[in-house]
């Protein structure tokens, strides 16, 4: 917004155009951001009466808890487990499908539409393929000697998890590579076959560098997913178990708060949660250098 | 990209690999039709048939106008509370963040910077960060079951603001100055030439916000508690808490095809310009 553009002038429309967006922001997001912030030094008295200025003592207590520092283990390992898996399999298809002259158009429409489907409905789907009694894989698995059951075992719970969140995020991650590598310039490659480059080579040093602000790009957008939208999958397929296996933190964000009720605890984590996104959105805007320069 | 050269095994492996991956892609969804077309007594039958059987009818009428006893509102409903949300979500999101975009580029007034960075801070707060705060005031203004506390709460969008400010700011200044020239409102210059030709961005967005609407689970899970209100995704999983009796699978299966019909009919007729406007994201 540095340049000096034609301008209208009017002292009250500008006004007008903002409110709405400025109204809902203010009263459903800063208000209550500020209250989460603000509950989190506090503390309730065993009537629930009282608040109680305490502090640092809710975080003190949070990062003792051994419950918390396992969701904490357990997002960090679930977002991994997710970004190796749909940065891997993203790029690999879209280099097969910028490869693919013939059907690359059919390809690419097959690959991006499980993007439209929600997690929660990832979610149930895999949960059904997985149904210990009745699902077609684990029908397979039981005939292969292979005993599935996500809601009894901790390993089995965090796969089908990761599955689910994967299946769907791959659809994105591929649709980026794919547009990235169609910017790349033909010529490129093509100097590089004539100096003898074989595929692979051409790949690793060319088109991966090249590729490097979009992969980027996607371990953030990985993360966000992985930490904060894959909340769908877990209260559908796991709850957060079995044992505590997938109780990543927003997840245990929601049910302290509203399972189990406690305020306190609940907004200390809302707020780690909150300094989690936006180290992300800085890191995000530092490195792309994106427009919103001010 | 045109292949440089040719290598027959690497094509056809190309090739082989591609169709692994679009069935991958689309086994599980169709094994949930599958699911969809038979009687129950056919899924509990582990393996259950791998071709669509001849119930497809009956489970789908049933869904939609009776959907599972226990939920207390039909998959027709909860489709339309569904369809009703991404459409206030997404048109909601469009119309507000584009009458801010056109405060912020074409008017210079005081505090411009500080509402600026106020939408900007919606990125740091996602609704997962603030949910019990948020619901407290949802529930005050007394929102909750309806569908304005459904839509409102996640409506602001720095995303789209951003976008369409980017776009406003590449059109050429002649536009704004020769319909100043011509003595048209600011309103005027908005509705006539200013909404016209953002016709493709606006699209481009619609596809995108339209899922994101869609695909909103934990902000319905907390403020709807009347079935009148669940949307589909809520109801899904209500089908699903069935205790020690027997889900419905049938139904359950119905109701999720049902549930992914509308994204993934939006993504495929906008196909060209849903991939424009992810893309634009990242710029």
């Amino acid at each position: 917004m540095a340049d000096n553009r034609a301008i209208f002038s009017n002292k009250f429309l500008p006004y007008v155009l903002v409110f709405p967006q400025i109204a809902i922001v203010g009263v459903f997001f800063l208000w209550p951001g500020f209250q989460a912030v603000l509950l989190s030094v506090f503390r309730e008295d065993a009537f629930g009466t009282r608040r109680v200025f305490v502090g640092m003592e809710n975080f003190v207590r949070l990062f003792a808890n051994e419950s918390y520092l396992n969701s904490m283990r357990v997002t960090f390992f679930f977002s991994i487990s997710v970004m190796v898996i749909v940065i891997s399999l993203g790029l690999f298809f879209a280099v097969l499908a910028d490869r693919a002259i013939r059907g690359s158009n059919f390809y690419t429409t097959m690959i991006i539409w499980p993007y439209a489907v929600a997690p929660a409905v990832s979610g149930v789907m895999w949960m059904f393929l997985f149904n210990p009694t009745i699902g077609v894989i684990s029908h397979f698995l039981d005939l292969a000697g292979f005993n599935w059951n996500h809601a009894l075992n901790p390993t089995h719970g965090f796969i089908i998890v990761t599955l689910a969140a994967s299946w769907k995020q791959i659809a994105y991650n591929f649709l980026f590579f794919l547009a990235g590598l169609q910017n790349i310039p033909p010529s490129l490659i093509e100097s590089a076959a004539i100096d003898g480059a074989k595929p692979r080579t051409r790949f690793w040093r060319i088109l991966f560098p090249l590729l490097s602000p979009t992969t980027f790009f996607l371990v953030i957008m990985n993360v966000m997913y992985s930490f904060f939208l894959t909340f769908g999958i877990i209260h559908q397929v796991t709850q957060g178990g079995p044992g505590q296996a997938t109780n990543i933190l927003v997840y245990k964000v929601y049910r302290d708060g509203f399972v189990n009720l406690n305020l306190g605890a609940s907004s200390a984590q809302s707020v780690v949660l909150m300094a989690i996104v936006i180290g992300l959105t800085f890191i995000q805007f530092h490195f792309f250098e994106r427009k919103v320069h001010y | 990209m045109a292949m440089v050269e040719r290598y027959p095994v690497l094509t056809f492996f190309t090739h082989v690999m591609l169709i692994i991956g679009v069935f991958i892609f689309a086994f599980p969804i169709y094994i949930v039709f599958v699911a969809s077309s038979v009687p129950l007594a056919e899924i509990m039958r582990a393996p259950m048939p791998i071709i669509p059987g001849t119930q497809i009818l009956q489970n789908y009428s049933t869904a939609i106008m009776t959907g599972v006893a226990d939920v207390g509102a039909s998959s027709g409903r909860m489709l339309m509370n569904s369809i009703i949300m991404a459409l206030g979500v997404s048109g909601g999101k469009i119309v507000i963040s584009m009458f801010a975009a056109f405060a912020f580029v074409f008017f210079r007034f005081p505090f411009r910077q500080v509402f600026f960075w106020a939408i900007f801070i919606t990125l740091m707060l996602p609704v997962q960060v603030r949910i019990l705060p948020t619901y407290e005031v949802v529930a005050n203004l007394g929102m909750l079951d309806s569908y304005a506390g459904l839509i409102l709460p996640i409506i602001p969008s720095a995303t789209a603001t951003f976008l369409f400010r980017q776009y406003f700011m590449s059109i050429p200044k002649e536009l704004p100055d020769s319909a100043k020239v011509d003595g048209a409102t600011p309103m005027r210059f908005f509705w006539s030439i200013l909404v016209p030709i953002s016709k493709t961005t606006f699209a481009a967005l619609f596809v995108i916000l339209f899922i994101f609407g869609w695909n909103q689970y934990l902000w319905p899970l907390l403020v709807t508690t009347k079935e009148q209100y669940y949307t589909l995704l809520i109801g899904i999983n209500r089908m699903l808490a069935v205790g020690d009796q027997q889900a419905e699978w049938q139904i359950i299966m119905a109701s999720t095809i049902l549930a992914m019909l509308p994204p993934i009919f939006v993504v495929m007729s906008m196909r060209s310009l849903f991939i424009q406007g992810m893309t634009e994201q990242e710029k």
